[in-house]
């Protein structure tokens, strides 16, 4: 196998453009995903699907007061309109979410069909032509990242261009991204820059920044794509104890066996009981 | 920037993260906001009165790098005693004809120069400036007479009370930090803040540079913005120094190419002004009132000869003028809004438009459209069929009735173009770079590039021409481009090799100081002269970063010469010696005798430092070896304009044309030099009215292209913003009852549109004036047509066709409206809404 690649999205130099989103679906021929007018700031996507592979979240944190819980006196983040209290807003977050390719990808284990399979580069990849469209994968991810395609059926999300990276070329969204907030290379080498990156951003008085997916002993053995943000995860709509849905599997199925013995035993119990009162 | 050039604006992010500090200064907080340290709102249109205040804190801080603006600048030099500032006239400066709302600039010239200095200047030339007033019947640019002094009477010390330094010093007075929280609405902290950064990091070792677009461009006093930016920069010493400049980020895909090779109607190639009827009867009469004697401009008669030469080749002789008398005249104004005004009459009978969508991408759409309809024919060429080409059978004046498909007669002849990656040929980026651009694949079907269609339309002309003598300058023209493959595709390499210039052995030239005047040389675009040196496409040149030093001179071409910087004599001191290590760039080898540096010296290489002008000499053995402004007449940067602006040789806060406010500054309230037109299709909004008391401004988003045309049809990009909506504050919503994801309707004097409402903390309300100023914001990507997957009422409908007296830019940036909650109302009761407002 070779070595384990992964994206390290750096939200602090997000632009918020969009080409990610644009360059993937040029690349891996994605349909578009409706028009519709969403009036939550600049988003129009909503969110991670079938049909949107890469999506930027747009958040507008209003203006908090110091005394406020929550306000930002020990940030230099970027300042917002002047005004009074109340008015204008303090930064507007911007972030590129994409399939995380989990270390214990829990849409890997419930797929049926084998459609989904870890590649050589570590990655989680959905292969078109395998896949039956069952849908259990779709609840199985802790994320809420696969989806079914309405009209076709099956599921579909990020290859983090596994055809790309065969032949040699980083991922579409991290080639077109012009401030290299999405990043691609092997997983280690993106770990450390993205500890050295946090640090440096802390010491310049950010404290609100952090890493999230990054630890390889979080609920799902660290993510393959892994950001860093400037707020809670909750803010930017991602979950922020992620837990692979698959990890109780073998106590649940022992749970089971031992319930299903039980219940063989008590019918067992009960015709031996009737014998008896014969 | 962003918003509108994310790519360019990785250099801002690296910046940064090397410890630039950066503020952003916008009406509303956009994307680029979200990633600088300081956002600073300000209302749109008040921009003079921010920049002004930062020059007046330089001058009375005495904050200037003295060093550089007394060698460098015009601070010395002591202006004619006729002229009178806006201090002395109350908002008008000297030479104001309210007749005809235009200004004799004589009286702003220099001291002993008199009438003269009127004559055209090269740098105003250089931005259309002087032409532009010509064209608009400001005759005396051109014709008052030649060249200024290169060396006019100067103050050293700085005290002469007529000095520019003094003058200055004088008309800024009043932009104080105070007028900047009463006009702006941004609070004397914050102002404070941006003062302190801009100065503490200019001088010797450090230096700042202003970016900007058409926030600063599109207003009555566009021009005068860029001036403030000007002043202010030669004060600090930032022109002509690494790091340094003002930096116009102008359109995509070679808007900057399409003013070098012009697209425009008062200038030729390489900025030579179009030759006037009646006025320019000879080569010598055009000459004489073409811009100085002295400076590099002094050498015009070879870029005009070379380019002449180009045009007409073995045809133009010494002794037919080299075929002057077949260029075409100009007559009067026949700019973009002067023109549509034509059509309505009836005077102006055929339009090409190529690549433009004027219906939806101009101001008052409905003036436009007005115009198309009243055409005999119409020439649309473009990817798509943009509304441009269908408002005949579905623009909004069917809805409403003013128009009638059977009642339309315009011709419509609709020409399917080839795109960027189906043709070649090179980009004029921003910064003067050429880049070339290889074809990708071939145009589908009859899509065709313009230079093929240019090229075979003007074949079939010359085809139908007869022996008449009307006919002579076509037949003389030199128009043999080598066509290749089985589509007769011209030779976009052939072409740039024409603009580049041949000598008399038939060489390519390798720069414009091989230009001659008597016809052995020829060259298209004299500023180009170079992009095919020895016989290489040098724009198509791309030598990794890594290979070459920081400045990558090997990375395309850029114009003049492959100068990178302009003016970079100014990033040594006058001795020649880099102003500071860390700001090294170019500077005198002593030992060899010649300018050296990281980039091609702006300088002839071995004018020693201490080169005095011998008396009466012309070009640019006329300027000294510390003028580094080589293109104007005295070498100097102009903090001063003694000439070459229709309305003043300082900038002076004018509100706009539409403004909500008086001016606090002076009696005048808008730019009194401005252009309106008076035509029942060109309303505008009485200035303080109630009826419209909220700003309105326009700008682009990064996921939408200009009118719409190349991203409306695209599914990739529709989806990332499918409807047009306002932004506004959630005070805003909360006074006219609008609901975020709603509808709203904008209401202007042009007409009535609807959007969908976004309502934002990133819209703030201002205090201005003692009055809480609420600012809309609309996006203008949206039409009813064009291919568009997703379509949207025009914005540009709404806004007034008022001009900048300079360059006839439109006042799109800043404007009033009312704002109603819920959908406009359509057919007749659109026009009834309109009628209502105008009957108050």
């Amino acid at each position: 196998m070779a070595e384990r690649m992964g994206f390290f999205t750096d939200t602090s130099v997000c632009i918020g453009c969009k080409a990610c989103e644009v360059a993937c679906k040029e690349w891996n021929d994605v349909p578009d995903d409706g028009f519709v007018f969403r009036a939550t700031s600049y988003d129009n996507t909503g969110g991670l699907g079938a049909d949107t592979w890469r999506h930027v979240a747009f958040i507008e944190q209003p203006r908090r007061g110091p005394e406020e819980p929550g306000g930002r006196e020990g940030s230099k983040g970027p300042p917002g309109p002047e005004g009074a209290e109340g008015q204008g807003v303090e930064g507007w977050l911007m972030s590129s979410d994409v399939c995380k390719h989990c270390t214990h990808a829990a849409c890997l284990d419930v797929c049926p069909t084998g459609a989904l399979f870890r590649t050589e580069f570590g990655t989680v990849v959905v292969q078109e032509d395998v896949c039956n469209g069952c849908g259990y994968c779709v609840p199985a991810c802790p994320y809420g990242v696969i989806d079914r395609r309405e009209r076709d059926g099956r599921a579909f999300k990020c290859t983090m261009c596994y055809d790309r990276q065969l032949g040699g070329l980083e991922p579409a969204c991290a080639k077109a991204c012009p401030t290299d907030s999405i990043q691609f290379g092997p997983l280690e080498e993106l770990r450390a820059r993205a500890q050295e990156r946090v640090e440096r951003l802390r010491g310049e008085g950010r404290p609100q920044a952090r890493l999230y997916g990054a630890d390889p002993d979080d609920g799902v053995g660290g993510d393959g794509a892994f950001f860093l943000l400037l707020d809670e995860p909750e803010v930017y709509g991602l979950p922020p104890d992620p837990v692979v849905t698959t990890r109780d599997l073998p106590a649940m199925w022992r749970w089971a066996a031992g319930a299903a013995l039980c219940l063989v035993g008590a019918t067992a119990l009960s015709f031996l009981g009737r014998g008896g009162n014969r | 920037m962003a918003e509108c050039h994310p790519v360019g604006f990785q250099w801002v992010v690296e910046a940064r993260e090397r410890g630039a500090k950066v503020f952003h200064i916008d009406p509303r907080f956009t994307r680029t906001s979200a990633l600088v340290d300081r956002h600073l709102p300000i209302r749109a249109g008040s921009d003079i009165v921010l920049l002004g205040a930062l020059i007046n804190h330089v001058l009375t801080d005495g904050l200037d790098f003295r060093e550089y603006v007394l060698a460098y600048t015009n601070a010395s030099t002591i202006v004619s005693e006729h002229f009178r500032d806006t201090e002395d006239l109350d908002g008008l400066f000297s030479g104001f004809d309210p007749e005809t709302a235009r200004y004799d600039p004589s009286s702003w010239s220099y001291e002993g120069a008199g009438q003269e200095a009127a004559a055209g200047v090269r740098a105003e030339q250089l931005e259309g400036g002087a032409r532009h007033a010509e064209a608009a019947g400001a005759e005396q640019y051109g014709s008052g007479g030649a060249a200024m002094s290169a060396r006019p009477p100067t103050d050293p010390t700085l005290r002469h009370p007529r000095c520019v330094y003094q003058i200055l010093k004088r008309h800024f007075a009043r932009y104080t930090p105070e007028t900047v929280e009463e006009v702006c609405g941004i609070s004397r902290e914050a102002f404070a803040e941006l003062a302190e950064a801009i100065t503490a990091n200019s001088g010797r070792e450090r230096t700042t540079a202003w970016a900007y677009a058409v926030g600063w461009t599109q207003h009555t006093v566009g021009a005068q913005y860029i001036r403030t930016a000007s002043i202010l920069q030669l004060l600090l010493g930032n022109i002509g120094r690494p790091g340094g400049g003002i930096l116009a980020l102008r359109g995509h895909a070679s808007i900057q190419g399409s003013t070098d090779i012009p697209t425009l109607f008062n200038i030729l190639p390489g900025y030579l002004p179009m030759p006037h009827a009646h006025l320019h009867e000879t080569l010598d009469d055009y000459l004489a009132h073409a811009g100085p004697d002295t400076g590099f401009w002094g050498r015009k008669r070879s870029y005009m000869v070379s380019l002449l030469k180009a045009w007409w080749g073995e045809s133009a002789t010494e002794d037919n003028d080299f075929c002057f008398g077949h260029l075409p005249r100009l007559t009067g104004d026949h700019s973009h809004y002067t023109t549509v005004m034509e059509q309505i009459a009836g005077t102006v009978k055929g339009y090409f438009v190529m690549g433009e969508n004027p219906a939806v991408g101009s101001s008052g759409g409905r003036a436009q459209r007005f115009g198309l309809a009243n055409l005999d024919w119409l020439v649309v060429r473009d990817l798509t069929l943009v509304e441009t080409a269908t408002f005949w059978k579905d623009g909004p004046e069917l809805a409403t009735g003013e128009m009638r498909t059977e009642d339309i007669a315009t011709e419509v002849f609709f020409l399917p173009a080839a795109s960027h990656v189906e043709k070649e040929g090179t980009f004029t980026n921003t910064q003067r770079l050429l880049q070339w651009r290889h074809k990708a694949l071939d145009p589908p079907g009859d899509c065709r590039s313009d230079l093929s269609f240019s090229y075979h339309l003007g074949k079939r002309i010359r085809q139908r021409l007869s022996g008449d003598e009307i006919d002579r300058p076509l037949r003389e023209l030199t128009w043999d481009y080598p066509e290749e493959g089985e589509r007769a595709e011209p030779s976009a390499e052939a072409v740039l090799r024409e603009i580049n210039g041949v000598g008399p052995d038939g060489r390519a030239l390798s720069a414009y100081t091989e230009l001659q005047p008597d016809g052995s040389t020829r060259c298209g675009c004299w500023i180009y002269c170079g992009v095919y040196a020895g016989e290489v496409n040098q724009a198509a040149r791309r030598t990794p970063g890594r290979e070459q030093n920081w400045v990558a001179p090997e990375w395309g071409w850029a114009w003049p010469a492959n100068r990178r910087t302009l003016y970079n004599r100014a990033s040594a001191d006058p001795e020649g010696r880099p102003w500071s290590e860390r700001k090294a760039y170019v500077w005198w080898d002593a030992g060899r005798g010649e300018w050296t540096g990281y980039d091609v010296p702006d300088f002839e290489p071995r004018k020693p430092p201490d080169y005095l002008p011998p008396d009466g000499a012309l070009a640019e053995e006329a300027l000294a070896g510390t003028d580094p402004f080589i293109m104007q007449a005295d070498g100097k940067g102009w903090l001063f304009a003694p000439a070459g602006l229709a309305d003043g040789p300082l900038p002076a806060h004018y509100e706009p044309h539409e403004s909500p406010l008086p001016n606090a500054l002076y009696g005048r309230r808008a730019n009194p030099a401005r252009r309106t037109y008076h035509s029942p299709h060109t309303p505008y909004n009485p200035p303080e009215s109630p009826r419209f008391p909220y700003v309105l401004t326009t700008y682009r988003l990064t996921e939408h292209h200009t009118a719409g045309g190349m991203s409306r049809p695209l599914a990739y990009l529709a989806e990332l913003q499918p409807e047009l909506f306002c932004e506004v504050s959630p005070q805003l919503a909360a006074e006219v009852g609008l609901e975020n994801g709603g509808w709203a309707t904008i209401v202007t004097s042009r007409t009535v549109i609807e959007a969908r409402v976004l309502v934002t903390g990133r819209v703030t309300p201002l205090r201005v004036q003692g009055r809480t100023i609420h600012q809309v914001g609309l996006p203008y990507h949206w039409a009813w047509g064009g291919g568009g997957l997703v379509t949207g009422d025009v914005v540009n409908d709404l806004l007034p066709v008022v001009l900048d007296p300079n360059v006839y830019i439109q006042e799109g940036k800043a404007a009033t409206c009312d704002l109603r909650p819920g959908r406009r109302p359509a057919g007749r009761a659109l026009l009834d809404l309109i009628r209502e407002y105008h009957d108050g």
